[in-house]
């Protein structure tokens, strides 16, 4: 049969591949070959479901089966029951701390039940190590539309009229920061994006970093189309080692496609991404200080002005934006 | 992998992976959907249940019906493998036996596509746990 019947979502992101959900998927794959089902049954191994408190997760499509705090010796009951003979597993089903009840359905968790994902919207969804799945999703539609369709000023108006502000927390407005990094005349600008995230326990731009990582190469660009730039910095800590290498799968996915790189899509705009790594100190989460430390000066903040807008990396103009802003403009455009 | 040369080419890309991933969109609104549970026991595929699903499945995609088709376990009806549950979005679910692939054509032309029931409805004596 040329298309799978069903998918198995195994998360790998960094709670539950602690959790050994590397395990987990091989045995999937193991016990559906001893059955004969590997051409039926897809398993694929996505971003964060954002349920870590309960992982390893695994979910099954298009049953939409929730499975929670599963083993890796709890697979063979899954494919035996629940894959061949159609009996979901209850003991590995979500149990609501009130009802007592199993849930199987995201929909009927109370955890899930108010959500709507907009940066994390492919997070737990697709295989971010596979450009396809996300270009599958409307990916680098965005870009494409604005490179070959809307002019830079009028994007930086959707963005404004958006009303989007910066999601690291200090809350400027995104479009006025892109309108004035646009305004600065310069021989060579820069689109930074900031992945310094410090603050203890939080993990959204991991999170997005590991499930989503082409959201946030799309955006790089189209913000290097608005403001005049053709490279692309993430300043990203060395303590997230996975974010790193699906950034890094997902850049040289992108540069295969020719989405980043020269003359992309045809269009003559030429923009490219590189990687750098901060040793994790806090303060580098501060524009002027992360722009030191990319620099290979001491990581402190400077006295704003000049704004990096003006002089930022290298002396040049530089517009740095947080993870989970870049995530958010696809969806706007 | 070839260079992406054009918007018009990403586009075409985009309409080719998009099925790859179809499956997992339907099953995030599956209450909206049509759903077809094929009956896959030992007696259900040794009537041949499996090639009912794959036809099922293959047909719905080429004409282009939005279902969801899984299999499910034996439904208690081995005289009348392979059976199928066929429910429409806010009916009672439906019954059917003896689902050879004329019958699958039969059931997909009439009351997937029109809503109208065709003979060979087995009338259920259980309810199930979703319900």
């Amino acid at each position: 049969m040329a298309e799978y019947n069903m998918h198995i979502l195994v998360c790998g992101g960094t709670g539950c591949k602690a959790s050994q959900s590397e395990l987990i998927k091989s045995n999937f794959k193991t016990r559906l070959n001893e059955f004969g089902l590997s051409d039926e049954i897809q398993v694929i191994m996505t971003g964060c479901f954002g349920f870590c408190e309960k992982g390893p997760i695994v979910k099954i499509l298009p049953d939409n089966t929730f499975y929670t705090q599963v083993t890796p010796e709890d697979v063979s009951e899954i494919v035996e029951e629940h894959i061949i003979k159609g009996r979901k597993v209850e003991r590995l089903l979500y149990k609501d701390p009130e009802s007592k009840e199993h849930i199987s359905d995201t929909k009927g968790m109370d955890f899930y039940k108010k959500q709507i994902r907009i940066a994390l919207r492919n997070c737990g969804f697709i295989n971010p190590e596979n450009i396809d799945e996300y270009i599958g999703r409307d990916g680098y539609a965005a870009l494409g539309t604005c490179l070959s369709e809307i002019t830079p000023d009028e994007v930086i108006r959707m963005i404004k009229d958006s009303g989007l502000r910066g999601r690291g927390g200090g809350g400027f407005p995104t479009g006025l920061k892109w309108e004035l990094t646009r305004k600065s005349v310069a021989d060579q600008k820069y689109v930074v994006c900031n992945a310094d995230e410090g603050d203890p326990g939080a993990f959204m731009d991991r999170s997005i970093l590991e499930g989503d990582p082409h959201s946030v190469l799309e955006a790089m660009a189209i913000c290097g189309y608005c403001i005049g730039a053709d490279k692309g910095l993430v300043y990203i800590r060395a303590e997230y080692p996975l974010a790193i290498e699906r950034l890094k799968i997902a850049i040289k996915q992108a540069r295969e496609y020719g989405l980043l790189g020269d003359d992309i899509l045809g269009t003559g705009f030429n923009f490219d991404v590189e990687i750098r790594y901060g040793a994790g100190a806090f303060v580098c989460g501060e524009e002027t200080a992360l722009i030191h430390s990319m620099e290979g000066k001491r990581g402190e903040p400077t006295v704003k002005p000049p704004f990096p807008a003006e002089k930022g990396y290298n002396g040049k103009p530089t517009n740095v934006n947080n993870v989970e802003t870049f995530a958010n403009i696809p969806v706007i455009i | 992998m070839n260079k992406i040369k054009s918007l018009a080419d990403l586009k075409k890309l985009q309409t080719e992976v998009q099925s790859k991933i179809k499956l997992r969109e339907k099953g995030d609104h599956s209450e909206n959907l049509i759903q077809i549970k094929v009956s896959m026991a030992t007696c259900g595929i040794a009537s041949g249940a499996k090639e009912t699903m794959t036809y099922f499945i293959e047909e719905l995609d080429h004409q282009g019906i939005d279902a969801i088709v899984t299999q499910t376990g034996c439904m208690g009806y081995c005289y009348a493998e392979p059976t199928i549950e066929l429910t429409i979005p806010g009916q009672q679910p439906v019954v059917y036996g003896f689902v050879t692939k004329a019958k699958a054509q039969e059931i997909i032309e009439k009351h997937v596509k029109l809503n109208e029931m065709v003979d060979g409805i087995i009338p259920v004596n259980y309810s199930s746990i979703d319900n």
